[in-house]
């Protein structure tokens, strides 16, 4: 390839990828519901032209503050909720959830502009969200094990103890308090550069358990006497101390006392308030006039991030000399840092923690890709698939060093690296091998090595499903062989595994739950609470949101109790709100968990969270809301008592917060009412109902998601009465939800339909049809949609009785007009049309005349939906009709169904034969119009289509026809149908198949099995298997329907063709046959011995395997009828098979010997088995003690009897011998 | 390879779940053991039977039931010695 292709190439590539870049979504950071925008969709508030107005260059948002203070970041609990719930601006757009509805989750579409190579990575699904998890540092270090064997007081050891990463999160804590203050300050325009008084003194710490005996390295430690688990270690005062700096942070103004002076900066954190202009302006000095756009803050030239960017080994290759020279490898714990761009332009350090971990896309580098990738690696094999990825992972593998100058060490790493290359990138038995020498030699490679190679796989961003499927299975084979080995890699396992636990597919969730799972009971509690600890109050939300729910995992792995005095503890935490938020969030995740399981200890947890209710904080009150919310629905419908001292608190509550605090509350009073007794439940409900129905106005849509449950919630217990909701719900109810806006959001459109059934069955049919009737009418599809769909489900549970004349007619008239008036044809609409003509019965009888007037015009419309949805309404309506002695309209749809079966589309022909089948069926045969020997020679050639619908349905009319009616048809006919039949034994759809074998039944039934049976017999000949089998299966459907001596002689016969395929055939069909007649088989057991005689010699093993289950079914048939003499000849015949190899040969041998033990009892048979058991031979040996373990399995106290005698004395069974 | 394994674990299963069966390998001790303790449960199951044996005996039916239970224990005397 030429330069200049080469650059054309680069060019265009780089072009692409800003195209994707820029359809990716705008990525930018909405204030309005804190999280950044993952839509594909082009913002409507944001600069669409990104080329000129470069956004991602510096933050316009720097110098908002960014969330109001007591929300400092969002919480995720109700991730479809609006932060704020009151907007004070209009809304004139559709609402972020319904824009991000395809964005994310189940529904999600796929981007046609990613590769499909890109599809298939992990990485390319994540949310924005999910992502963070590449910013978790993977090589935290190693802990240290303080629960370990063998340790000595104060010895020093490898690994990070408790207190020191304690006193890491601290700092990290200061670090982003400081980070915070600074990025302020720059806002405001004040000079940067200050002094901060250190908040944090370092002060040495003791180790706590140990220190006591005495440490043997430095005795020199100040001990520190005050110990709360929730402080690092240093004491607490340090850190409470009310600094200089601690003062500049920002604060809610909520809980801020007026002060004059801090006016200027209180007007920073509204966030509803226009920004001043010289705060927006991101970045510049004030001296110049034009504040510069940050595009143009590196002026051109003057980027030096590509002069300063690290040279590939193939530019230095090319630089420096080849001799003379040596590569040296990095030293240990080196890491090259991963986004160096990112730091020479100096972004604010704000940006990073705003915009949700933005992405470096991994640069494509050109020397990298020229570099051929390695199709073979030596050691290895043939590899499914080898990604340039791969290559900094298994580099070390082709670098052609000598093995034999290696150290073990080396050896070792390298020989780990080749199985999991073999495991992640083989085929499937070279991945098993290697799995399997992977798990037996875990102890022997050691924790250390084995999880430094894999844990970083895990972290590839071009990871793909499989391969992670893969990796995840090495760790927890691995985990289980090296038990507590493994504990100082706790903290890293976790790192990467959390992420699991969030991750939408729900078998990466049920994985990751089970490694962890693994690892706490490989680690033990302690180790994974000290392990745990820190993270729990850790600044970043999304490490103490993954924190928590690795939590639960562990309470549920290793039972709740024993985490319980912990959780009191966490959740009690005085000094930070984040580890009670942590706290109440794994006691909310538990029951989510673990479902019912948590009954035995709802107490505990309940009391647990109880005081959490009245938290400080409003975010920890409302995980709290939602966390009971959680454990009341795995309890019910049990537990109340266990609720009862946060009753109060709650209700009182409920009333005293707004907005998504509100919420929460009510969620949890939804989920606790359906627990009460009557008597109590109606109390409660009355208490709650006011703010409920304050709340049925509510501009917020999670808000009105939520109160809508509570209502269903409500009027599902026993305790709220019919009359109380009539009074004083379905007024409001009614009118605030009951409005056209409603149904144009899926989800909101699903709970109100869910919400008025459940209110319909309180208060019967009548009442709610009543007031939502005139809504069939409405202009609105999706509304109408939703009426049907309301009406449909209350019909069907409630049925039609209580509905009154002038309803009725109402009713039959809105669902006509909404049935005629669908632009898009649902099945809604015709399953609520067919249930309501079902429910109302012999009342539809005035209205049966329009409705098939409606259906016969539909009928005749030009596009295929609409006919097929007319056919379809028939075939439910049929049975209605005829209740109401409406034949004459029957005949008459029938004659017209009749016409159109020159249907071309194949669906529409299946939903016209579907309802042709049900006239007929409700009509019967010899009333049909038009008459069966016109109709049937009509569907002969319809037989041929290949369509599965099509064939489903003519097969199951005809087969109705041939059952009921064979005689209006002349034989001839019928023998037409059987040839077409057999190639519908060909048929996908096992149902098509068994129908048509079938209907060759009651076709030979109808007209003698002497032609069928030929025409099957010949049938045996061809070649397909499938076909083949069919037929056999036909014969003997055949067999059982017209008695088996019309088949058995020709069939016989037939067995003389010296033909492999048909000797076979009639072998199986032979099986089948003695499968079907059973017990008749006792009359035709001597007939066919000398036939199975000739098969079970036979050289070809099929044929003696498939004689063998044709003795199985005879054996079978005939057990206690008299057969045993031509059983044990059989016997002695089947019994040299034993020793066949072949799965399937001995399987069916050693079944008809079993079958055989069946009929001719357990001693004859165990006398053949007594022989072989010990045998000098293995090979013998193996196959009888394979019989013996059947009969014993079968029958062991049948074989006491039978047991060989014994020459030693102490092994004669005397009782045996006692008689009387 | 792969339907060795499979079958291995199969067996494995059964042995678990059935105790009396055997495999190529069972001795001739657990054998006889399992036949004899077999043999007791079988007599103690079944009510007439162990009727019939008491009365056979000239013993009490309990009796004759504990006796039997008690001889399930090492019914064929001590396992072999253990050789390499």
């Amino acid at each position: 390839m030429s330069d200049a292709d080469f650059e054309k190439i680069k060019r265009l590539q780089q072009e692409r990828n800003a195209a994707t870049a820029g359809k990716k979504g705008s990525k930018t950071f909405d204030a309005a519901n804190q999280r950044t925008d993952t839509s594909t969709k082009a913002s409507l508030t944001d600069t669409f032209d990104t080329t000129l107005y470069d956004k991602n260059g510096d933050d316009k948002f720097s110098g908002y503050s960014t969330s109001i203070a007591v929300n400092d970041d969002d919480d995720d609990d109700m991730e479809d909720a609006d932060a704020g719930s009151r907007r004070l601006v209009g809304q004139y757009t559709a609402t972020k959830d319904q824009m991000n509805e395809f964005a994310r989750g189940a529904t999600q579409e796929d981007d046609i502009l990613m590769t499909r190579e890109k599809q298939a990575q992990i990485a390319s699904r994540e949310s924005d969200y999910q992502k963070q998890r590449y910013d978790r540092r993977v090589l935290t270090p190693t802990r240290a094990d303080p629960f370990a064997a063998n340790r000595q007081a104060g010895v020093q050891e490898d690994g990070a103890t408790y207190s020191e990463i304690m006193r890491l999160r601290d700092l990290e804590r200061e670090e982003e308090r400081v980070m915070k203050a600074i990025a302020e300050r720059e806002a405001n325009g004040e000079d940067v550069v200050m002094e901060h008084e250190a908040t944090l003194k370092i002060k040495d710490t003791s180790d706590k358990e140990n220190g006591e005996s005495g440490a043997t390295v430095d005795a020199a430690s100040t001990r520190a006497r005050k110990r709360r688990w929730d402080t690092s270690g240093d004491d607490a005062p340090a850190i409470a101390e009310p600094t200089e700096a601690q003062a500049k942070k920002p604060k809610s103004r909520w809980d801020e006392t007026p002060v004059p002076g801090g006016a200027v900066q209180k007007a920073r954190s509204r966030w509803d308030m226009a920004p001043s202009l010289s705060g927006a302006t991101p970045v510049g000095s004030n001296t110049m006039a034009t504040p510069i756009h940050p595009s143009q803050m590196m002026a051109f030239g003057t980027d030096v991030s590509a002069r300063n960017a690290a040279l590939s080994d193939e530019e230095l290759d090319l630089m420096l000399p080849s001799e003379g020279y040596k590569i040296l490898d990095p030293p240990p714990g080196y890491e090259p840092l991963r986004a160096p761009a990112r730091h020479i332009m100096g972004t604010p350090a704000a940006t990073s923690s705003l915009a949700g971990g933005f992405m470096m896309q991994e640069p494509a580098n050109a020397s990298m890709m020229a570099k051929q990738l390695p199709t073979e690696i030596p050691g290895v094999g043939d590899l499914q698939f080898f990604k340039s990825e791969d290559m900094q992972y298994f580099n070390k593998l082709v670098d052609g060093q000598d093995e034999n100058s290696m150290s073990v060490e080396e050896l070792k790493e390298r020989k780990i690296m080749r199985l999991l290359l073999k495991v992640k990138n083989g085929t499937p038995p070279m991945r098993k091998t290697a799995l399997r020498q992977l798990t037996d030699n875990a102890r022997q490679f050691g924790a250390g090595p084995l999880f430094e190679q894999i844990l970083p796989l895990l972290m590839e961003k071009s990871l793909e499903d499989q391969e992670r499927h893969l990796l995840v299975k090495v760790i927890d084979r691995v985990l289980y062989k090296l038990d507590d080995l493994v504990r100082p890699y706790t903290h890293k396992i976790l790192v990467v595994i959390e992420p699991l636990l969030i991750d939408q597919d729900y078998y990466a969730r049920v994985e990751g739950r089970e490694i962890i799972s693994n690892l706490s009971k490989a680690a033990g509690l302690a180790h994974m609470i000290s392990t745990m600890r820190p993270d729990i109050d850790h600044v970043d939300e999304y490490v103490r949101n993954t924190t928590a729910r690795a939590f639960a995992v562990v309470a549920s792995a290793l039972g709740i109790p024993a985490l319980l005095p912990f959780l009191r503890a966490v959740c009690r935490s005085k000094k930070s709100w984040q580890a009670r938020h942590t706290g109440v969030k794994i006691v909310q995740q538990i029951p989510i968990l673990m479902g019912c399981a948590v009954l035995p200890h709802l107490q505990g947890l309940v009391e647990c969270i109880g005081e959490n209710l009245n938290d400080e904080q409003a975010k920890v009150r409302t995980v709290t809301s939602l966390a009971i919310a959680a454990l009341a629905e795995a309890a019910n419908p049990y537990g109340i008592e266990s609720f009862d001292n946060i009753l109060n608190p709650l209700w009182t509550g409920a009333r005293k917060q707004r907005g998504k605090g509100l919420a929460g509350f009510l969620k949890a009073v939804g989920y606790i009412i359906p627990l009460m007794d009557e008597e109590y439940a109606n109390y409660y409900t009355t208490q709650i109902m006011e703010i409920l129905l304050r709340e049925f106005s509510s501009p917020d849509e999670e808000m009105k998601k939520v109160v809508l449950k509570v209502i269903s919630q409500c009027a599902s217990t026993e305790g709220v009465t019919a009359a109380y909701l009539k009074e004083n719900v379905l007024a409001d109810f009614f009118k605030s939800f009951w409005v056209r806006r409603m149904a144009m959001d899926k989800r909101n459109y699903r709970q109100v339909v869910d919400t008025t059934v459940e209110i319909g069955q309180k208060v019967g049919a009548s009442e709610i049809i009543e007031r939502i009737v005139v809504n069939l009418k409405d202009e609105s599809e999706t509304y109408r949609k939703m009426t049907v769909e309301t009406v449909d489900k209350i019909l069907s549970g409630l049925g039609a009785a209580d509905i009154d004349e002038r309803l009725e007619e109402r009713l039959v008239d809105g669902m006509l007009n909404a049935f005629q008036d669908q632009s898009m044809e649902e099945d809604i609409m015709l399953n609520g049309f067919g249930t309501l003509v079902t429910a109302l019965g012999t009342r539809t009888k005035p209205y049966l005349p329009q409705i098939v007037s409606t259906i016969l015009y539909r009928l005749n419309n030009k596009a295929p939906t609409v006919r097929q949805q007319a056919a379809d309404l028939i075939s439910r309506i049929a049975l209605v009709m005829k209740q109401c002695d409406e034949e004459q309209l029957i005949q008459k749809l029938g004659t017209v169904l009749y016409e159109y079966l020159g249907e071309e589309y194949p669906e529409v022909l299946g939903s016209i034969l579907g309802a042709l089948r049900a006239i007929v069926t409700v009509v019967g045969i010899n009333q049909m119009n038009p008459p069966i020997k016109d109709l049937l020679p009509r569907l002969t050639p319809i037989l041929r289509n290949r369509h599965e619908k099509v064939q489903e349905n003519t097969i199951d009319l005809v087969g109705r026809i041939a059952d009921r009616g064979p005689e209006s048809v002349n034989a001839r006919e019928w023998m037409r149908i059987c040839f077409e039949l057999l190639d519908m034994l060909k048929a996908h759809k096992k149902g098509i198949r068994r129908a048509a074998n079938n209907t060759f039944g009651f076709i030979a039934k109808a007209i003698g099995p002497q032609d069928v049976l030929a025409t099957l017999l010949n049938n045996l000949r061809v070649q397909e298997r499938q076909s083949r089998v069919c037929t056999a299966v036909a014969i003997g459907i055949v067999a059982e329907t017209c008695a088996p001596f019309t088949v058995l002689p020709a069939l016989m016969n037939e067995y003389r063709v010296p033909e492999l395929n048909v000797q076979n055939g009639v072998l199986k069909s032979l099986s089948f046959l003695f499968e079907y007649i059973g017990e008749m088989a006792k009359d035709y057991v001597y007939a066919v011995t000398p036939l199975l005689e000739d098969a079970l010699i036979d050289r070809d093993q099929v044929h003696r395997q498939t004689a063998a289950s044709v003795v199985k079914h005879v054996a079978l048939g005939v057990v206690g009828l008299g057969c045993e003499d031509a059983m044990l000849h059989l016997l002695n015949l089947l019994y040299p098979n034993l020793f066949e190899t072949s799965p399937h040969v001995i399987d069916r041998i050693i079944e008809a010997i079993d079958a055989v033990r069946m009929a001719v009892g357990m001693g004859v048979v165990m006398n053949y088995v007594w022989a072989g058991l010990f045998h000098p031979a293995r090979k013998v040996r193996q196959p009888y003690w394979r019989l013996y373990n059947d009969a014993y399995v079968h029958a062991a106290d049948a074989m006491i009897p039978y047991y060989p005698n014994m020459d030693d004395e102490s092994l004669v069974r005397h009782d045996l011998y006692i008689t009387i | 390879m792969a339907d060795k394994l499979r079958a291995q674990q199969q067996l494995e299963q059964l042995q678990a779940r059935y105790i009396g069966t055997g495999h190529a390998d069972t001795s001739k001790f657990e054998w006889t053991s399992n036949i004899a303790r077999d043999s007791y449960s079988s007599y103690v199951g079944h009510p007439p039977m162990l009727q019939y044996m008491a009365v056979g005996l000239g013993e009490p039916r309990e009796a004759v039931r504990a006796s039997m239970i008690e001889k399930m224990i090492q019914p064929v005397g001590k396992p072999p010695e253990v050789t390499d």
